[in-house]
């Protein structure tokens, strides 16, 4: 009896442990967390290989790259080169996210939103909806004179972050005051917070009159009629994939500095201006794991290009992709 | 073996008490640097996660947050990174200092929580409570045996849902009746209070109609003998009679209140401001704490394992209070 308790014990042991070798471990951003779950998930089905992939946020992703936790950690912020050497890391990015104005109006189509309109709503300044700041960028469309609600999230989120950072590159006041931030105290007295997005996709949808910062994904999956955005040529830009990409081609990401750059506000006439990349650190020590790290981006730059569609996330640029393989190569993790 | 066996009990015992303990020490331990940086002022405090400006004599009047929108935007990209939470942990090397965020602190405080949590459970206890007596009483003493059968699993079903469910429904479902009959927004005080109290609906329900059962026969023929009517044997037989399970129930009831996160997280708006109408948005210490905890370093974290000791103290002392004062009343 005792022999077969110890079998069973050893055998158990040896199981885990070699099960245990097999998984990839990453932790970090949770802004693109949908779509490194649906490319993991379909990665598992196609090589066999377990990667796991646990939403804690950029910070504690950053912090378990640099302590060794993890063999790749995903960040919405990246870091500098000197930070990267300073923590023997290297950084490349992964995909492209759009932050969409979702609103609730339901006389009015085809609303368009200027970057002052976005700063003074999100600063509480819009009592309602015939405000001036709203109105003119919206000459032909009679808006009602109702309170304006603002949604956002109510729990920490790299969204958040995305979108407050997008702010602060847009005001110098919003800057000063707020910065770019995971949550934050939101100022005003007309605003409600939904956990997760889609709980904000479901408070916009519920709320008449309100508008609220969604990723595209969750906007379009409810239905939620989104903004055009003004960028920073002046243009009004609706949310779609071609706009995305057309932003996303415009990012200035080198991979002399090694991909050191956040690409919102990007140029370009017919960009859209709320964008966010989303970058994976790897520890420089580790050729062999970073190696099948880069073998599961690459993957995912080509075969899971769809998946990210689907969720409203942007393909990186063919470009890009060229530039990050060459960076692999020369750091010898490809 | 009487010796293991005494010593065996005892040591479980005390292990609640350790565990208690433990948690008490672990969370004063990781809230030391708000406890030092705020002091018991962060019970009073109404800001959260607020910038103020260091020289400002009074924190809560002058808010560094006030930014006008004219002449605010950027023309072209002065700088590309901005300062942000965290970079004073990441890249302290790296980043510039703007001198204008050098002045300015990160306040925390915790009264819009307290006030939210205090009052989401008081609005469950007043909404519940008569609601849960009339189902006792009713299954009690009035209903025929087989309607009460399945009215009491219907009940414990209820008890049984998980606290999530009762979040999305109430999104989805009650929130925008609430907001219909009430006015206001669909996420608020109120909702999150109802559904609140129909969680603890169950718990006080049938620990009461428990308790109503053990009221002896022989009292009850006695007075049906007198000539009592039924409102009167409730009224003066069974509710003194099971004054004590009652108020068991209501502490029970209390303690899955003030701790419910997940459905209130829903319902609740979520917001760091005072609540001004029983229908506007406010936020509960359970809810600041799941929300915020995944993304929290430094003071934030430390703020919010205050938060942690803060609610603790309010559970164990509302608790003890009523088991105290109430129950030593009722014996």
């Amino acid at each position: 009896m005792k022999k077969i308790l110890i079998t069973a014990l050893v055998s158990t042991l040896a199981a885990t442990t070699i099960y245990a070798s097999e998984i990839i471990k990453g932790s970090g951003a949770s802004f693109p967390y949908s779509v490194y779950q649906k490319w993991i998930k379909a990665y598992n089905k196609e090589t066999g290989i377990k990667i796991d992939y646990i939403k804690k946020g950029s910070s504690k992703g950053i912090k378990d790259a640099k302590a060794r936790a993890v063999d790749f950690a995903g960040t919405d912020k990246p870091l500098s080169p000197r930070a990267l050497k300073a923590a023997g890391l290297y950084q490349f990015p992964a995909v492209v996210g759009a932050i969409t104005m979702g609103y609730n109006l339901p006389e009015v189509k085809d609303l368009k939103l200027s970057r002052k309109a976005i700063v003074a709503i999100a600063a509480g300044k819009v009592k309602f909806w015939d405000d001036k700041v709203i109105a003119e960028a919206n000459p032909n469309i009679k808006l009602p004179h109702k309170a304006l609600t603002f949604v956002h999230r109510a729990d920490g989120s790299g969204t958040t972050y995305n979108f407050t950072y997008f702010l602060s590159k847009v005001s110098k006041g919003w800057r000063k005051a707020y910065g770019a931030k995971k949550s934050l105290s939101w100022p005003g007295d007309q605003h409600i917070g939904g956990k997760t997005n889609s709980g904000v996709a479901a408070l916009l949808k519920q709320t008449t009159y309100s508008v609220g910062y969604i990723d595209y994904a969750d906007a379009k999956n409810n239905d939620i009629k989104m903004a055009a955005i003004q960028n920073k040529a002046g243009n009004y830009i609706k949310p779609t994939l071609k706009s995305f990409q057309i932003a996303a081609s415009k990012a200035k990401l080198d991979p002399k500095k090694d991909f050191y750059a956040i690409i919102a506000d990007p140029s370009g006439a017919d960009s859209y201006p709320i964008l966010a990349a989303t970058f994976i650190l790897v520890p420089s020590e580790k050729p062999q794991a970073n190696k099948d790290v880069t073998k599961f981006y690459r993957w995912c730059y080509s075969d899971g290009q769809e998946i990210a569609k689907d969720l409203g996330f942007v393909p990186l640029p063919k470009s890009l992709i060229t530039k990050i393989e060459t960076y692999w190569d020369a750091k010898g993790i490809k | 073996m009487e010796k293991i066996f005494r010593n065996l009990s005892l040591s479980s015992a005390s292990l609640v008490f350790i565990i208690l303990l433990g948690i008490f020490i672990t969370l004063f331990l990781a809230s030391k640097d708000a406890i030092n940086e705020f002091g018991i002022g962060f019970i009073t405090n109404p800001n959260w996660n607020k910038e103020v400006s260091i020289d400002a004599t009074d924190k809560s009047s002058q808010s560094a947050q006030d930014f006008s929108l004219e002449d605010d935007f950027l023309a072209d990209d002065e700088d590309d990174m901005i300062l942000d939470e965290d970079d004073a942990i990441l890249d302290e090397d790296d980043m510039l200092f703007d001198d204008s965020i050098k002045k300015t602190f990160t306040d925390y405080g915790a009264l819009v929580p307290i006030v939210g949590t205090l009052l989401t459970t008081l609005i469950a206890l007043i909404f519940a409570l008569p609601i849960a007596m009339g189902i006792a009483v009713f299954l009690a003493e009035i209903a025929p045996k087989n309607i009460a059968a399945p009215i009491s699993v219907a009940i414990e079903l209820l008890a049984a849902i998980p606290s999530i469910i009762f979040g999305m429904w109430g999104l989805y479902y009650f929130a925008p009746i609430v907001a219909d009959l009430v006015g206001g927004y669909q996420v608020s005080l109120l909702t999150a209070g109802l559904v609140l109290g129909i969680m603890i609906l169950p718990f006080m329900a049938a620990i009461t109609r428990d308790s109503m059962n053990t009221t002896p026969d022989v009292l009850k023929e006695s007075a049906y003998a007198m000539g009592a009517t039924k409102f009167e044997v409730i009224k003066d037989i069974i509710f003194p009679y099971s004054k004590v399970g009652i108020i068991g129930s209501i502490i029970l009831a209390l303690g899955r209140a003030l701790g419910e996160t997940m459905a209130v997280a829903f319902l609740i708006g979520s917001i760091f401001a005072l609540p001004t109408a029983i229908n506007s948005p406010t936020i509960s210490i359970p809810v600041a704490m799941a929300n915020n905890f995944g993304e929290a370093s430094g003071l934030g974290e430390s703020s919010l394992f205050y938060l942690a000791l803060i609610l603790f103290v309010i559970s164990f002392g509302v608790i003890s209070f009523a088991k105290l004062y109430f129950l030593k009343g009722a014996r």
